[in-house]
């Protein structure tokens, strides 16, 4: 980490790096210690490795001719958005170039007709829905981290955000990819139509990780901006009560427009932070929202009212106002930077579960603190099941350290014994490689990576990620490696 | 059963021998002409799992389709995107691997936004499972997904999850009487005010219009789109005529295409009659033009056109694909089933 490279090495960083200047210009191509420190990492900062070269290309004609460059010199590329994912998707290779998007910042044309924008990977998921605003419409997922990620990064990561239960994650809002194979191909998958012929091979790419291509143009669905929204928080004397309620109001045939739980000492946590209201006596907390005309607003947030009693409601707040409906929401985006005011550092999950089984897994969770003898807030995406509890630990003290680890590694084992996954949302990246050989079994893997095959032959784009070696899950019955993540960014909204 | 499937499909691997994968053969007309030994699907039926509170059913490929809705039906629930039968006899495997949506894709999303997770035989008899049963799912790439559209060229899909709705609470369809380029401005800006629209058709002059939501949002937008109110069960033939080609724009032997096109372009300049749907998304066209005319036309539109019944198959059934996508197309069908025992030729005719 951070040495100076070998003298090999250092040959191989002057060939590469001279092989990019020869169509990039000197600003674009980053090859001091200096100058790819920045690089080391992403969000998982656990994960550090400087990259030997880094480029910074302005247009698509710049990264083909960068993939084609080191194509021809063999050299492993990994594309970047923000650095703001959560799984190691971005970290370096130590003998590779690390391909930023960061300068493909333009929306390209926002289409108030047909509903869509077109736009480069490195505008933020939050600038679309901005440059949309004027005329009614906005982009659906919004990652917690929405101020900060790219659309290029949520398209790598089929990022979700607290309102996918009724609008979907990202493969369910981007019509159209652009992009670039390893080799230099291009690519176009999808259409502005609804579909486009042949193999739906969008869905493929989206979530792949940058393993399958490199992106330079997507184009989103835009929605009308619900003309109102309301939020009810529904206070439980116990945890389980509140899982149950999230089946009841689904029972009951609604889809709320965001249906999210917290427990006691999350939202204590955050209440310190961001003071958002929330009822501190609960043992946990739900926010139902409800979004649509207004008329329909009222009769969904009667409804939520009445159902959420007869499941055991000890409290029920209604916004009054955007003002408080956005504060509501403002606890729970802030629940991230509100765990690092009361804890040196905190390790995320982000396993998803059948929603019958939270009480058992909270329960599990709960024994889990006691055994590591280490605190454990929670914080879900109830409605979809996706739990993203954070263990509060101190990564200086290399004891606990190691029981985060080993805490961590017991609950996505249980997501998947339970019939989930070991990712929801955020991505396998560096960080839960171990665990797909959990998830996963020989064949599926090894048809994993056939499909890596089919994209990039010779396995150059971000190598070594999101799939695990038929060989590393051999060994994984043997060891238990599991850095823990402490995050960079710690003052963004998250989840 | 699952362990005779993959007996057989090993068996067929082994000496080469193309399969067949059916169910109902309630498709049968669709895509390149089947060939190879039919495998049919019907004895691995059954509903595996249904949980209404998690929004998510599993079944396996040989249940037919109507037992499947009937289940949800019976729990206030539905498949969303309304996929078509085409006669009694669909089953979910079908279902899945033709990928089809029916008139709710438009608002609620096409079968392949609703594939949370699937089992697999591929080519070597390999049992492999992909996805799950919960919402989200990032783990390994989205091959379930994948397979919603493969028509059975990637290999043998056993049971797959689906995500399931509420069925709305309230249901209207308004009848207007509109030229086609008035219909599609009148699409266009019902949507773009977020009207909740479920369903659109227009041929021949008439516009029909289903609404779908909380009875109040149903009953505003009424109000605002005006029209003509159809009786409940007139609205459902009408409906269930359109998704399954029972209607009579469907009948008669001429050629029927269908178009996939941005919403927002204007009526295609194409000889022969067009029913549109899907807010202008999807444009049906019966004619006899020459393939190369109406694929040139939808190219133009900003999308693409498939010969979907009857009609001469030798210019392709599905649009030619650019080189990249096709090499990709036959690298993938490589990776997944080596020997080329499914369904060969059903999706292009090289593989």
């Amino acid at each position: 980490m951070g040495e100076a490279l070998p003298v090999a090495g250092r040959e191989r960083q002057r060939a590469v790096a001279q092989a990019l200047r020869a169509f990039l210009p000197e600003r674009a191509v980053l090859w001091q210690h200096e100058d790819t420190r920045p690089y080391e990492c992403d969000g998982l900062t656990a994960y550090r490795q400087v990259p030997m070269v880094v480029a910074l290309p302005e247009t698509e004609a710049q990264v083909q001719e960068i993939l084609r460059a080191c194509h021809a010199l063999q050299v492993p590329v990994v594309p970047r958005g923000a650095g703001t994912g959560l799984s190691g998707g971005a970290l370096p290779p130590g003998d590779g170039v690390l391909l930023s998007l960061a300068k493909f910042m333009r929306i390209l044309r926002v289409d108030p007709a047909a509903r869509i924008a077109i736009v480069q990977p490195g505008v933020r998921n939050l600038a679309i829905s901005d440059a949309a605003a004027p005329f009614g419409l906005y982009y659906a997922p919004d990652p917690s981290s929405q101020i900060a990620c790219t659309i290029g990064g949520n398209v790598a990561e089929n990022s979700g955000g607290v309102h996918c239960l009724k609008y979907g994650l990202t493969v369910h809002n981007v019509l159209r990819v652009r992009g670039y194979a390893a080799d230099g191909e291009p690519l176009d998958f999808g259409a502005e139509a609804l579909d486009a012929p042949g193999l739906d091979l969008l869905a493929l790419v989206v979530g792949s990780e940058g393993m399958l291509a490199v992106v330079t143009e997507i184009t989103v669905k835009l929605l009308p901006r619900p003309p109102a929204a309301r939020v009810v928080m529904a206070s439980f004397g116990d945890v389980q009560k509140a899982g149950d309620a999230v089946a009841a109001v689904i029972a009951a045939g609604l889809i709320p427009a965001g249906l999210e739980m917290m427990d006691r000492p999350a939202t204590r946590a955050v209440e310190e932070f961001v003071g958002a209201g929330y009822d501190l006596e609960a043992a946990a907390i739900l926010l139902a929202e409800a979004d649509g005309l207004p008329e329909e607003v009222e009769d969904e947030i009667a409804q939520l009212c009445e159902v959420l009693t007869r499941a055991g409601a000890t409290r029920l707040t209604v916004s009054r106002d955007e003002a408080e409906r956005l504060r509501f929401w403002s606890g729970r985006k802030a629940a991230f930077p509100a765990m690092g005011r009361i804890s040196p550092d905190y390790y995320c999950m982000d396993g998803t579960i059948p929603r019958k089984r939270l009480g058992e897994v909270l329960g599990f969770i709960g024994d889990m603190e006691k055994k590591y003898g280490l605190r454990c807030p929670n914080v879900f995406h109830a409605g979809d099941g996706n739990l993203h509890p954070l263990i509060l630990f101190d990564a200086n003290d290399a004891a606990e350290l190691k029981r985060t680890e080993a805490f961590a590694a017991e609950v996505l084992e249980k997501c998947v014994a339970v019939g989930g996954t070991i990712t929801g949302e955020h991505g396998v990246g560096v960080e839960k490689i171990d665990q797909m050989c959990a998830q996963f079994r020989d064949a599926e893997l090894a048809l994993f990576h056939a499909v890596k095959r089919a994209y990039d032959p010779a396995g150059l784009l971000n190598p070594g990620k999101a799939v695990p070696t038929l060989a590393r899950c051999a060994e994984f019955g043997h060891r238990h490696v599991h850095a823990a993540a402490a995050a960079a960014h710690p003052g963004l909204p998250r989840f | 059963m699952p362990e005779r499937l993959r007996e057989r499909i090993r068996e067929a691997a082994g000496r080469a021998a193309p399969l067949r994968l059916r169910g109902g053969g309630s498709k049968d007309f669709y895509g390149g002409a089947p060939r190879g030994e039919i495998l049919d699907t019907r004895e691995h039926a059954g509903i595996v799992s249904y949980e209404p509170t998690e929004l998510v059913v599993t079944a396996r490929c040989g249940t037919p389709l109507a037992e499947l809705e009937d289940a949800l039906a019976a729990h206030g629930q539905m498949l969303a995107f309304e996929p078509p039968h085409f006669g009694g006899a669909a089953t979910v495997g079908g279902c899945v691997a033709a990928g089809l949506s029916g008139p709710r894709r438009a608002a609620a999303g096409a079968l392949r936004d609703f594939v949370l997770g699937a089992r697999l035989i591929d080519g070597s008899g390999r049992e492999l499972a992909f996805g799950g049963q919960v919402m989200k799912n990032v783990a390994g790439y989205d091959v379930s997904r994948l397979l919603a559209g493969s028509l059975g060229v990637l290999g043998l899909i056993v049971e797959v999850s689906l995500k399931v709705l509420p069925r709305p609470a309230a249901e209207r369809t308004l009848r207007l009487e509109m030229p086609q380029d008035k219909a599609l401005e009148a699409l266009s800006r019902w949507a773009g005010a977020g009207q909740p629209v479920s369903a659109s058709a227009w041929r021949d002059g008439e516009l029909s219009v289903r609404l779908s939501g909380a009875g109040r949002a149903v009953q505003a937008g009424a109000g605002k789109l005006g029209g003509e109110a159809l009786e409940d069960a007139a609205a459902e033939r009408f409906w269930s005529g359109i998704r399954d080609h029972t209607d009579p724009y469907f009948a008669g032997g001429a050629p029927l295409w269908r178009l996939s096109v941005p919403a927002t372009a204007a009526p295609l300049d194409l000889a022969g009659a067009p029913l549109v749907e899907w807010g202008g998304a999807l444009r049906w066209l019966r004619s006899g033009a020459e393939a190369a005319t109406v694929r040139a036309a939808a190219a133009r539109a900003g999308g693409h056109a498939t010969l979907f019944r009857g009609g001469d198959k030798s210019a392709g059934v599905f649009a030619p694909l650019a080189p990249a996508i096709a090499r990709l197309h036959r690298e993938l069908k490589a990776a997944f089933d080596p020997a080329g025992v499914f369904n060969p030729g059903r999706l292009y005719p090289d593989f």
